[in-house]
């Protein structure tokens, strides 16, 4: 699934671009604070999937894992918050950072690991995560299995918001800035240079890409988004616990990544409605097997759509283009 | 012609009886959110799905007593509406079905919300919503604080108060034992765990001779038995769920250990534990009882047993009668159904939460006898008692004192 | 030491449990290079039919072949039904429908068969062999016929027509057809003996583990770290790994303690992975430019 060098964006597309904008803004003062509340959370998502996206979709390494990522933002928020009084706004840029490092870390030795073998080593990171979060000695900061308990941010008194208002544009400004700086990430040589290793390795190599330091960058990037959208999430949801973060967390996000469209940007928005929104829907056809719902959804989408929403979109336009030239 | 004397102190009296019959009709009836003539809203949010959706039976059951209730015509002529929705035992997912359940569905009160987890996770934000948070499905003890968090009233028998019962009744009669402890690591085996440590006091850093932890993606926890073995400990105490309980019962058996094995009442149902473990393999074993086995044969031909039968086969056709939950569950509805009777035609949050916390000696028939319910506005504990029990290879003879008092 | 010899005994046992899934896995892999996740679940749902059947009165045997065979038949028939139409699609998306397949027949076999654990018996007798206390016969035995699943899925590989052709269709589609190979029906045909193979597999574990919905998904990440560690592409290696894997969980829980087990038994497993990045028995692919 190539994504040729982007080329700047049309005329048309920024304008498309503002109107959803617009919209984003608007939506939290039509809507009711608990819908509010939804769509802050599939913001949320959408930021981690973009860092999946950037891993598995542009750069081709299969992490079935990043699940650890988001609970590792998510608990550097929290413990910072909390036993350190540090304030909300700036344990999101700390987490960023503590992810990065860590994804680059885990990055290194991953290196010599391909396919199924990566995705078995990521896998066995996020089945590890739970059972480190509750370690005896780790308890004094992380609260053990009972987790910790954070007290929601207040929006500041010029802004007559409510708070769930308040963090939805806390998160919306955070997205827009990490989307813009991922779009530029990869339409630049970082992201050729990843595509290039996804598509072509050997020759990537041969023309002077340093793979090594790509794969591993690209890994710590990719944890820092996920990262990020964890200590966001915990922001929101104003709670941690162990249980918040088991193996199918990792597997929802690999979901989302796929349903939305690998190698998209837009794809991390469409991944994010659905693994918000489609349980909800599922829960509500059936209460006797709920999941067997989502799984047929999921065969379901990946027979229509086999390259996400974003690529079917992608065949759409393009019918709809040449059909326009006739 | 003027009316007499007697027949004004006559018309004087019909107009204040009167007024008598038609105050209460019209000052007592207060409805709060989600109630109206004919319904009443609650919501809870239960593991359909995901690592703990073994407990989904427990909404299910709630759902099919209510119907039964609905049937024979509500409460005060008032239908249950109980809306359940799933949160897979996920706390963010947990948080958001209960917001929805405030904020959209503006229900009257939660219900049996289960899980440790997901109960923290919103704890605090239904007591600054001031919504009655009720009959917790979770043993954890911080669900009894009526002074920090006075719209929150838990109903299992606390972990901790299970095992500190233990801890004692070894105290009492091995006080010498050499004691090994396997508990699942989360925080209901941590709380189980820290009753017996706190129960055991000084003697416990001498009595305590190993300990083993297990995840519930453990595919066995035979290592663990064989570890504990190998420590030389004579006392077991088992605090591990269902599956996880039969095999370490099993194991305990097979492997000639053999010890003093104490089992916590999650995982002493005869029907989902004892019998897979083998009931020859369970002879001796000693667990904390507030609530009837259904598969205890001593309660074969009791009437709340025939009972709660009967409405399994009529309402809830596809549960397990096996299933000591569905026992559970059903003894909790009747609890919900007792407070919603209390409030009668003042349904607003403010009385359901008095009515709640003002519970005194319902003696539901499915307790074991002898015990009762019991709250007051500053002990939100309302299950406060158990009774010791020893398993003889068919059924649970209770023994001793029912612990703990009623008050 | 006599624990310790205890523990790795022990460890065996559950090893030969992870044997006889990764050794499901590894057929799956060998017929159509993937990691099919639902693996796991298809044999948890094989062993509830085994179950029923019993229920209805009919012998053990009886029901384990009949059971076999009708797992046999539905590995086919999901494999032509619903993994063939996205065939051509990404690996991801392929991943992204087992996942799906995972979870229907999970939430599947908990609405039909209910939650509470039940009991499954063993063929093998109940007494241990020779009276030793280390390993049941039920345990001894599950690991004679996980070598005995072993010995025919190797010998089907190398020494048949059939194992050549799958193995072709696997690894060059194109030419395989060139040659005559009929490709779909021999990705039906790995289907259908990774899920009997994931049959005998759960017929054998569920005595030991009892059988819930839930059974394997525990076990599915012990088997796919075993498949991976010892090569995805070697039967062989995959049941070594499953044992080791056992053995090391064990060992490791007993001289740690348990609070951490599972973390360093899968860093152990990842290290060696990391030294021996095809596993320790797989092929190594030399790609030349």
């Amino acid at each position: 699934m190539a994504s040729n060098q982007k080329p700047a964006l049309s005329r048309a597309q920024l304008i498309g671009l503002a109107l959803v904008l617009v919209g984003a803004c608007v939506l939290p003062f039509v809507v009711s604070n608990y819908r509010v509340f939804q769509f802050t959370l599939t913001l949320v998502y959408a930021i981690a999937l973009l860092g999946l996206n950037m891993l598995t979709g542009y750069n081709g390494q299969i992490s079935l894992g990043h699940g650890a990522f988001y609970a590792i933002g998510a608990y550097a928020a929290a413990i910072l918050m909390d036993k350190f009084g540090v304030p909300y706004w700036l344990t999101i840029p700390i987490a960023g950072a503590v992810c990065l490092v860590v994804g680059f870390l885990f990055g290194l030795p991953a290196l010599r690991l391909e396919g199924v073998y990566l995705a078995l080593a990521t896998f066995a990171l996020a089945v590890a995560m739970p059972q480190i979060l509750k370690y005896k000695g780790f308890e004094h900061w992380t609260g053990g299995a009972q987790g910790i308990v954070i007290v929601k941010p207040e929006p500041p008194e010029w802004s007559s918001l409510t708070q769930d208002q308040w963090l939805y544009f806390v998160v919306l400004v955070c997205l827009v800035a990490l989307f813009v700086i991922g779009w530029n990430l990869l339409r630049g040589r970082m992201g050729r240079a990843m595509v290039a290793i996804r598509d072509q390795p050997i020759a990537a190599q041969a023309m002077g890409v340093n793979t090594a330091m790509v794969k591993s960058l690209t890994f710590g990037v990719s944890a820092m988004y996920t990262g990020i959208a964890g200590a966001l999430g915990a922001i929101v949801i104003q709670f941690v616990a162990p249980d918040s973060f088991t193996v199918f967390l990792s597997i929802t996000l690999v979901v989302g990544v796929v349903i939305g469209g690998l190698a998209s940007i837009p794809g991390a928005i469409y991944g994010a409605l659905f693994i918000q929104f489609v349980p909800n829907v599922a829960d509500q056809i059936s209460k006797a097997a709920p999941w067997a719902i989502w799984g047929i959804s999921l065969i379901l989408f990946m027979y229509v759509m086999p390259t996400g929403v974003a690529g079917f979109i992608r065949i759409v336009a393009g019918r709809l283009q040449r059909w326009r030239a006739r | 012609m003027k009316f007499s004397p007697n027949r004004r102190v006559l018309a004087g009296a019909v107009a204040v009886a009167l007024a008598l019959v038609a105050a209460p009709s019209m000052a007592q009836k207060k409805y709060g959110p989600g109630v109206t003539d004919t319904e009443i809203k609650l919501g809870q949010t239960m593991p359909y799905s995901g690592p703990a959706s073994a407990y989904g039976t427990i909404g299910k059951l709630h759902v099919a007593y209510f119907k039964m209730i609905n049937e024979a015509g509500g409460i005060n002529g008032r239908k249950i509406n109980l809306i359940s929705l799933d949160d897979g035992y996920s706390p963010p997912k947990t948080v958001e079905q209960v917001r929805k359940l405030v904020e959209q569905d503006e229900v009257l009160a939660l219900f049996q919300t289960l899980g440790t987890p997901g109960n923290s996770a919103i704890h605090k934000y239904v007591n600054a919503k001031k919504v009655p948070h009720l009959l917790l499905a979770t043993g954890a003890t911080k669900w009894a604080d009526p002074k920090n968090f006075p719209w929150t009233l838990g109903f299992n028998l606390s972990y901790q108060a299970e095992g500190a019962i233990y801890a004692k009744y070894l105290l009492k009669e091995k006080p010498n034992a050499k004691v090994a402890i396997l508990y699942q690591n989360d925080d209901y085996g941590k709380d189980v765990l820290k009753g017996v440590k706190d129960g055991l006091g000084a003697a416990g850093a001498k009595m305590i001779v190993a300990e083993a932890t297990y995840e519930v993606t453990d595919p066995t926890v035979d290592s663990q038995i064989l570890t504990l073995q190998g420590s030389g400990a004579d006392t077991f105490i088992n605090i591990t769920t269902p599956k996880f309980g039969a095999q370490a019962v099993r194991k305990a058996f097979d492997s000639g250990w053999k010890p003093l094995h104490i089992i916590n009442n999650v995982s002493a149902s005869v029907g989902s534990v004892l019998t897979p473990a083998g009931l020859d393999k369970s002879v001796g074993l000693l667990t904390l009882q507030y609530y009837k086995d259904p598969n205890d044969p001593q309660w074969k031909d009791d009437p709340a047993m025939l009972e709660w039968r009967a409405f399994m086969g009529r309402y809830y056709r596809e549960g397990d009668p096996k299933d000591a939950s569905n026992l559970y569950a059903y003894l909790t509805a009747q609890t919900m159904v007792h407070i919603l009777k209390q409030c009668g035609n003042d349904l607003t949050r403010e009385n359901v939460m008095k009515q709640a916390a003002n519970i005194k000696n319902l003696k539901l028939p499915l307790l074991l006898t002898g015990m009762s319910l019991n709250t007051t506005p500053t002990d939100f504990f309302l299950v406060k008692q158990g009774q010791l029990a020893k398993f003889t290879g068919t059924q649970w003879q209770g023994f001793g004192a029912v612990i703990g008092s009623a008050e | 030491m006599n624990v310790l010899l205890h523990q790795v005994l022990s460890g065996l046992a559950t090893g030969g449990i992870y044997a006889s899934v990764a050794l499901a896995l590894v057929m799956i892999y060998q017929a159509t290079h993937l990691v099919n996740f639902a693996q796991g679940e298809l044999a948890m749902f094989s062993t509830y039919i085994a179950w029923s059947l019993m229920q209805t009165g009919l012998p053990y045997w009886a029901a384990f072949f009949i059971t076999v065979a009708l797992a046999f038949v539905i590995g086919a028939v999901i494999e032509r039904v619903i993994v063939q139409p996205v065939e051509n699609a990404p690996i991801l998306s392929v991943v992204i429908v087992f996942i799906g397949l995972l979870v229907i027949l999970n939430s599947l076999a908990g609405w039909i068969f209910s939650y509470t654990i039940k009991p499954f018996p063993s063929p093998f007798p109940a007494e241990p062999l020779f009276g030793n206390s280390y390993m049941s016969s039920h345990e001894l035995g599950s690991i004679g016929v996980t070598l005995v699943v072993l010995a025919l899925v190797f010998g089907f590989f190398r020494f048949t027509p059939l194992g050549l052709a799958m193995r072709a269709a696997a690894q060059n589609p194109v030419s395989s057809r060139l040659v005559g190979i009929r490709v779909g029906w021999m990705l039906a045909l790995g289907w259908g003996l990774a899920s009997a193979i994931g049959a005998v597999a759960g017929i054998m574990v569920a005595p030991a583990v009892f059988l819930e919905p839930n059974m394997m998904s525990g076990i599915l990440l012990y088997a796919f770290a075993a498949a991976l560690l010892g090569g995805i592409d070697s039967p062989g290696g995959a049941v070594l790994g499953g044992f080791i894997v056992g053995v090391l969980e064990n060992v490791v829980g007993s001289i740690l303690g348990t609070e951490l087990k599972l973390t360093v038994a899968l860093v152990l497993i990842v290290g060696v992975l990391v030294v021996r990045p095809s596993g320790l028995f797989g092929k190594v692919h030399v790609t030349r430019v």
